[in-house]
């Protein structure tokens, strides 16, 4: 591995020289980027400027949209009750996928295989289809709420409930947290438990103070991402939950669809994204933060 | 002392994952037996069996149109997502230049942007573009999505690839398209493929932005399938459903498969 990469790093070396040499290299570069970054302009980019734009200018030129989303009550309600889902859906996701990714680790090869195919499958299937399999489960009358009514818990609703739609979201979200969790702790140097056990520490002890901290950053990884995806998720929610109990994404699709109000969909669209964004770029700031420190102990 | 509550934490280690794998697993396949119910309704278990629902699929017009949409959209996805895509990975791979990790983080980008504030988004351009309930503005808003799952693994492959290679197959004589076809081609290809694969699927799967961009004259599998679940209790959708989950599986299995085996080789 290192032999590879010493040569390839040697050639980046050359490549950035040639690179302030010859401006076709440049040019070809940008060509190679010019089919994606076209993409991204007319996909991503443009929509996002456009619901930016009709956030400030509809239906009049200035902060109205915002001072309505502000002063509304029921938007204010609707905000906080999208970040607990949000939460919620996150610590669920988190106390049933650590104890898999470590055994996932744990695993020999066969075994291992099989669990992790049994997080990739979901992981690819329609979004639709796991969806509906809930609508299906989770209806009055449906096998959730017979079982539950067997078992002696008594006649619980859970479609068009947000606890419903925390079972969805969790559900369909686990992959996402696995994964990444996964890819940080299999990784992890088994030789340091080793290390702690022979120094006299219990288990208990070494995975407390050597296991858990060096998992932390898939942890931070997975949970972000389940968390970012719950506050934008909307299928799942508009088919599982209600109107009474919706979420910020479900009302900007009825701000558009419905009601045909442009500017108050950006708005809401806008503080979305803001706050997706801000969350990215505090963590960010966090775990830089945190690998300086390491380091700093280091040296 | 130890060794027993060990491995009693070990077994209850194990039984949670065993619940934690089936309810990851399980609930998906409730809609293989409902796609065979006798009787017009969700209830679950069926009580009674037919295939009336499988011959309702292939025989309606709008979800046999669908199915063919989805699958006329995912291919074409495939194809500009994967060139598209493995440009960009030879661009960001291939030379070091200033913002190069800007230009990695931009096109990531969709896989955190809101889905939904983009959808709005793009419906009001593509309303004013008269891109709606058209293959065109299908594929340009699957490709968007589809971009980082072709551009993670084809980087992953081209990361790990010794270039003397190249120089190596120049020094024997090779043109740069032979070099090209016969050294970089099958070094990458795994990544690629991979990469193609996933495009395919993301397009094939994905609800929100088409629900936005359809119309009533071209609409995607899954959009059929949420207006069939929002409209009215047809078991047709479980037929549906349970095509979509066998293709996805597959898919899933065959890329999973192929990269195993391709590092085993290695």
């Amino acid at each position: 591995m290192v032999t590879v990469q010493a040569p390839v790093a040697g050639s980046t070396t050359a490549d950035r020289v040639i690179d302030q040499a010859a401006p076709s290299k440049r040019g070809g570069r940008l060509g190679l980027l010019a089919p994606a970054g076209l993409l991204l302009i007319v996909g991503l980019i443009v929509p996002l400027v456009i619901m930016l734009w009709y956030a400030f200018t509809d239906p009049s030129v200035g902060l109205g949209n915002f001072r309505w989303y502000l002063g509304d009550a029921v938007q204010q309600r609707i905000l906080l009750r999208t970040f607990t889902t949000a939460v919620n859906v996150t610590v669920v996701c988190v106390l049933l996928g650590y104890p898999y990714a470590y055994a996932m680790v744990a695993a020999g090869p066969k075994l291992r295989a099989v669990l992790t195919l049994l997080v990739l499958v979901p992981f690819w299937t329609s979004l639709m289809v796991r969806t509906f399999a809930w609508v299906i489960l989770l209806q009055d009358h449906g096998p959730v709420r017979t079982l539950l009514a067997t078992l002696g818990l008594g006649e619980v609703q859970l479609i068009r409930t947000n606890l419903g739609v925390v079972i969805g979201m969790s559900q369909i979200l686990l992959p996402f947290f696995v994964m990444p969790l996964y890819a940080v702790i299999t990784n992890i140097d088994r030789r340091l438990i080793l290390a702690s056990s022979g120094l006299g520490a219990g288990p208990l002890t070494s995975f407390f103070r050597i296991w858990l901290p060096l998992s932390l950053p898939g942890v931070g990884a997975g949970s972000l991402i389940v968390f970012i995806s719950s506050l934008g998720f909307y299928v799942t929610p508009a088919l599982l939950g209600s109107p009474g109990n919706s979420l910020i994404s479900q009302q900007i699709f009825t701000q558009v669809n419905g009601l045909l109000q442009w500017g108050r969909a950006g708005t809401m669209g806008v503080v979305l994204v803001v706050i997706t964004f801000a969350i990215l770029a505090i963590l960010a700031l966090v775990s830089r933060r945190s690998t300086r420190r390491i380091e700093g102990v280091r040296s | 002392m130890r060794n027993p509550t060990a491995r009693m934490w070990k077994g209850v280690l194990w039984a949670f994952c065993a619940l934690v794998a089936l309810w990851l697993a399980a609930p998906s396949l409730v809609v293989i037996p409902l796609g065979f119910t006798d009787k017009r309704s969700f209830s679950f278990p069926p009580t009674g069996w037919s295939t009336r629902w499988y011959t309702n699929f292939f025989q309606d017009p709008s979800w046999v149109g669908a199915l063919a949409s989805s699958l006329q959209v995912g291919a074409l996805v495939a194809i500009v997502a994967t060139i598209a895509g493995t440009a960009a990975a030879a661009a960001l791979t291939r030379s070091a230049f200033r913002g190069r990790q800007a230009v990695n983080a931009v096109l990531l980008a969709p896989m955190i942007a809101p889905v939904i504030v983009v959808a709005v988004g793009l419906y009001a351009l593509f309303l004013r573009a008269n891109l709606l309930g058209t293959t065109l503005g299908f594929v340009i808003a699957h490709s968007v999505l589809a971009l980082p799952f072709v551009i993670v693994p084809v980087t992953a492959s081209l990361n790990g690839f010794d270039r003397r290679l190249e120089s190596a197959a120049a020094i024997c004589g090779a043109n740069r398209w032979t070099t090209f076809r016969q050294v970089t081609l099958p070094l990458v290809a795994p990544g690629v493929i991979s990469g193609a694969l996933f495009a395919f699927v993301t397009s094939f799967d994905e609800v929100v932005i088409s629900l936005f961009i359809q119309s009533p004259y071209l609409q995607t599998l899954p959009v059929k399938m949420y207006a069939s679940v929002t409209r009215d209790t047809d078991p047709t959708i479980a037929a549906a459903a349970t095509l979509i989950l066998g293709l996805t599986t597959v898919l899933t299995l065959t890329i999973t498969l192929y990269i195993a085996r391709r590092n085993r080789v290695r």
